[in-house]
């Protein structure tokens, strides 16, 4: 089968690559792009280690087809720091002690951030029910928890 | 060490492999690639129970792409009658778990491997593997497995002279039982059984492995130890562990389920017959089918007190699912059981029985889960009859310092009497609640253990530390490494860095498992650290030409002491690295030992529930959890590990089940229909952290991570008792159970 040729940025950068038609989005980063901050863990959208933002729509990349991120603004966990600083959310979780072994805590990340993007102040059961989709084995989301409202309230602080 | 001059010990320090793991760059085993890469993919039987009678790999090794095959027929031949122990593990079984031999004995047990260009290949060519079967009846549950007629899975185990399913049991006796029970004034008896849960680690299973044509072999790959990887690869491929270069990658979670290995061999096998290096990757579904979970078990427990609240006499029986092979933790169900109590009269008895399901392995404080959830809903009932409260029949028989416990040992100082005492003076304990809601409680042992551990500490030429030792970190041991080794030497933790060795790099090092990673390597590290500071004691004193013994080393920095106090100006450990070459050379020291004074674990709980009755949903909505925790080097990550201890317990009391249908398949492989606990589902959870520092160990360390788990099952099954009137002796507590049980 003749591969497709997609052109799309990523993390702001112009990324062009080439992948099957049912190569998602998760596969070509990973194993073409040998961007494996975002985590395979389940591949059918049920743990959301492999989140990512299409267009600043929050998406399980394991969902989405390659194909499909043709002329998409694709954001991942290796775009989160800027110019070799921390993102107030990757402050907050190593300093609430909010990740053990770590693997879900790039799609943690990305889906917390997407949430502060929409919601500064959120309260604890909004921040409960977005991360919903976002397994965590280690810590009992407690300590995650924490760490996203210390950031939300960092950024309401600064704004 | 004087508690105010603690400047690391006890401080919740950033974590040194945080920054990789919050950016995306740590390194996890399927992160890894080499030049030249192939992929290799499994097939799996599609049967629970069958004799091989041939496979046939040749269509899959001509189709273009593929590089090479494996089946056990590769594997060193480990014969069914001669046992081959390598730490609690048989190699017999584990050879034949990773690639069926003579039998297939569960759904998805491998059986062939393909190494191909891409992973489509090698899938493609697996189908083409034709294997010949000859089908059998199967057992998944207990009592399929344990009747009269039952299949029997391995034809040489006997129990009571005939062949069996039964492979082994475990006994703890005291006192007289029969006198016991006749000196009760109340007696309860109860049965209860819970299902095989999956430890639910969410990175699966992975390697890279590279065999070169001399068999010397680099593997890289997620594991709770590069040490068990390089033995168990050694053991099954016949490459000598000098050979084998086991290098550990971050691992995504383990709990236990990473204490064996599944894909190395295999990868290894394949790597050496293609001369490429071979990656492979496990879904989710081949996790959940095919590595282990924990048992489910059978249990019947029966506890005899006095009107008083006196315990007279307590029994336990035990039954648990090994999976296909032998192996399940009767030691943990029937050993940790009575274990927080002072009990004269106690007979404990655990069944290991295998079925056509998955190899058992490890998962947190093995076999105690299931121990504790039938003793402690028992003693729950026998509070209840004598109208106390369970909390203070627990203390009026709570094992303290010198009781001869159930399972063997007399317990040295231990904190479990304080961890009932937090709880009761907590305000948790107190707090109203409304209709619907209830309060439960109860505690839980674990062993935990010491074994072997190596640590290298060196001083890097412009004055700072490198710590390597050989375990991998699942729960925050390097930044407690990093806290202690700043602490001995007086310097800001920043300059400490923590790092994993491989199986070239440092010397043996027992897995990480027991809860003894922190116990066994920060006695290792403190006794590298304080060789290091006798060097750097050694140094001053060549410099200043004084007597080493006249040196004392404090906050960083060699100083003059007594006659001496004052006459020279402190060298810090800085300038004695600078000067290392002239005063002798390198500075580092190493330490290797078999740990032990390893103690025991308590912990007790206390848990709120709100059920909806019309949906049949238990709703854990307040959690405290009071641990003896030793002496908590980094509080934050101690707190982690209760907190991440107890929802892996509430996913265990409230939904995770294996589910197998009428083909005796799994019907649940994934984390949609294998319901593990989410964010929205909980509550926080409060801990509280006795500190009873363990005196054999130099920082009082006692390991945390396993006992969590423990008391939780029970905790919640009380709290809903409490909350309805309605007792469970079936666990998962899910809502269509406990819908039918409510319309009752």
């Amino acid at each position: 089968m003749a591969k497709i040729q997609v052109k799309t940025k990523i993390n702001g950068e112009e990324t062009e690559f080439l992948c099957q038609p049912y190569d998602t989005v998760l596969d070509v980063l990973r194993r073409d792009l040998n961007m494996t901050g975002t985590k395979e863990v389940c591949s059918s959208g049920d743990c959301g280690a492999c989140s990512i933002t299409m267009d600043g729509r929050l998406v399980c990349s394991c969902l989405v087809l390659a194909a499909e991120s043709e002329d998409k603004n694709i954001e991942t966990i290796e775009g989160m720091a800027k110019n070799g600083k921390f993102n107030v959310l990757q402050k907050t979780f190593l300093e609430h002690a909010a990740l053990q072994c770590g693997i879900c805590t790039p799609g943690m990340l990305v889906a917390a951030k997407s949430l502060l993007e929409k919601n500064a102040n959120p309260t604890e059961t909004e921040i409960r029910y977005w991360l919903a989709g976002n397994l965590c084995r280690c810590t009992g989301y407690d300590k995650i928890v924490k760490a996203v409202q210390a950031a939300a309230e960092e950024i309401r602080e600064n704004a | 060490m004087n508690e105010m001059d603690n400047k690391w010990i006890g401080k919740n320090t950033i974590r040194p492999d945080g920054a990789d793991k919050v950016t995306g760059r740590a390194e996890y085993a399927a992160d890894t690639i080499m030049p030249g890469m192939i992929w290799g993919k499994v097939l799996r039987s599609p049967h629970p129970h069958a004799t091989i009678k041939s496979i046939n790999t040749k269509k899959a090794e001509e189709l273009d792409g593929v590089f090479s095959v494996a089946t056990s027929a590769d594997c060193v031949d480990f014969p069914v009658d001669t046992p081959v122990i390598l730490g609690i593990q048989d190699i017999r079984w584990m050879a034949r778990n990773v690639l069926a031999k003579e039998k297939v004995l569960f759904h998805g047990h491998p059986i062939a491997a393909v190494a191909a260009r891409t992973e489509e290949i090698a899938e493609k060519a697996c189908e083409l593997i034709e294997v010949e079967y000859d089908i059998h009846p199967w057992a998944i549950e207990i009592d399929d497995a344990i009747k009269p007629d039952a299949p029997i899975l391995h034809d040489f185990i006997k129990f009571d002279g005939k062949p069996s399913n039964i492979a082994g049991t475990l006994e703890h006796k005291k006192g007289d039982i029969e006198k016991g029970f006749k000196e009760a004034d109340i007696i309860i008896e109860r049965e209860f059984e819970t299902a095989a849960v999956h430890q639910g680690y969410l990175e699966t299973h992975a390697c890279l492995v590279s065999v070169s044509p001399d068999d010397r072999t680099t593997i890289w790959s997620s594991s709770q130890g590069q040490f068990m990887v390089r033995a168990m690869t050694s053991f099954i491929t016949g490459i000598p562990q000098s050979s084998i270069r086991a290098i550990p990658a971050e691992i995504g979670g383990g709990f236990g389920g990473k204490t064996i290995v599944y894909l190395e061999p295999v990868a290894t096998i394949l790597s050496k017959k293609s001369g490429r290096p071979v990656k492979m990757v496990m879904t989710r579904e081949e996790v959940m089918r095919a590595s282990g979970p924990t048992s489910g078990s059978k249990s019947k427990v029966k506890i005899g007190a006095k009107n008083n609240g006196e315990i007279t006499a307590a029994q336990g029986t035990f039954y648990l699912q090994a999976g296909a092979f032998p192996g399940a933790p009767i030691r943990g169900a029937a050993g940790c059981c009575l274990a927080p109590y002072d009990i004269p009269n106690a007979h404990t008895f655990g069944y290991d029985v295998v079925s056509n399901r998955s190899k058992v392995a490890a998962y947190r404080a093995p076999g105690a889960p299931i121990g504790a959830y039938a003793v402690e809903c028992v003693l729950d009932e026998v509070a209840e009859a004598l109208k106390m409260c369970p909390l203070e029949f627990r203390l009026k028989n709570a094992a303290k310092e010198g009781t001869k416990a159930v399972h063997g040992p007399t317990y040295p100082v231990m904190g479990y009497v304080e961890t009932l005492e937090a709880c009761l003076s907590h305000p948790h304990y107190k707090a109203p609640l409304k209709k619907l809601q209830g309060r439960g409680y109860a505690s839980g042992f674990w062993f935990n253990a010491g074994g072997e551990s190596s640590a290298q500490v060196n001083i890097t030429e412009d004055g700072n530390v490198v710590v390597t030792t050989g375990h991998p970190d699942i729960g925050g041991s390097r930044a407690s490494i990093a806290n202690i080794t700043a602490e001995l030497l007086g310097i800001d933790v920043n300059r400490v860095s923590v790092l994993i060795g491989d199986t070239a790099t440092i010397g043996f090092s027992n897995l990480t498992g027991g809860s003894r990673v922190l116990f066994a390597s920060a006695l290792v590290v403190t006794e590298s650290t304080n060789q290091v500071i006798d060097i750097l004691k050694d140094r001053a004193s060549k410099i200043w030409n004084i007597d080493k013994e006249a040196i004392e080393w404090e906050n960083g920095e060699a100083r003059p002491a007594g006659d001496n106090a004052g006459k020279f100006k402190p060298l810090s450990l800085v300038e004695l690295a600078e000067q290392a070459t002239p005063t002798g050379g390198p500075i580092g020291a190493g330490h290797q030992v078999n740990t032990v004074g390893a103690e025991g674990g308590f912990a007790t709980h206390i848990c709120d529930v709100e059920v909806d009755i019309e949906l049949g949903i238990a709703r854990v909505i307040r959690y405290t959890a009071a641990q003896d925790v030793g002496k908590a080097i980094h509080p934050a990550y101690v707190e982690g590990q209760l907190q991440g201890g107890v929802v892996q317990g509430i996913g265990w009391a409230l939904n995770e089940e294996y589910i197998y249908n009428k083909e005796g398949k799994l019907d649940n492989p994934g984390f949609l229909d294998y319901r593990i606990p989410v964010c929205s589902d909980l509550p926080m959870i409060d801990t509280i952290l006795v500190e009873v520092p363990n005196p054999q160990h130099p920082q009082g360390v006692r390991g945390v991570g396993e006992v969590p788990i423990v008391p939780p099952l029970s905790a919640i099954a009380n709290a809903i008792y409490n909350a309805i009137g309605t007792r469970f002796y079936s666990l998962p507590m899910s809502p269509p159970k406990v819908l039918e049980k409510i319309s009752d």
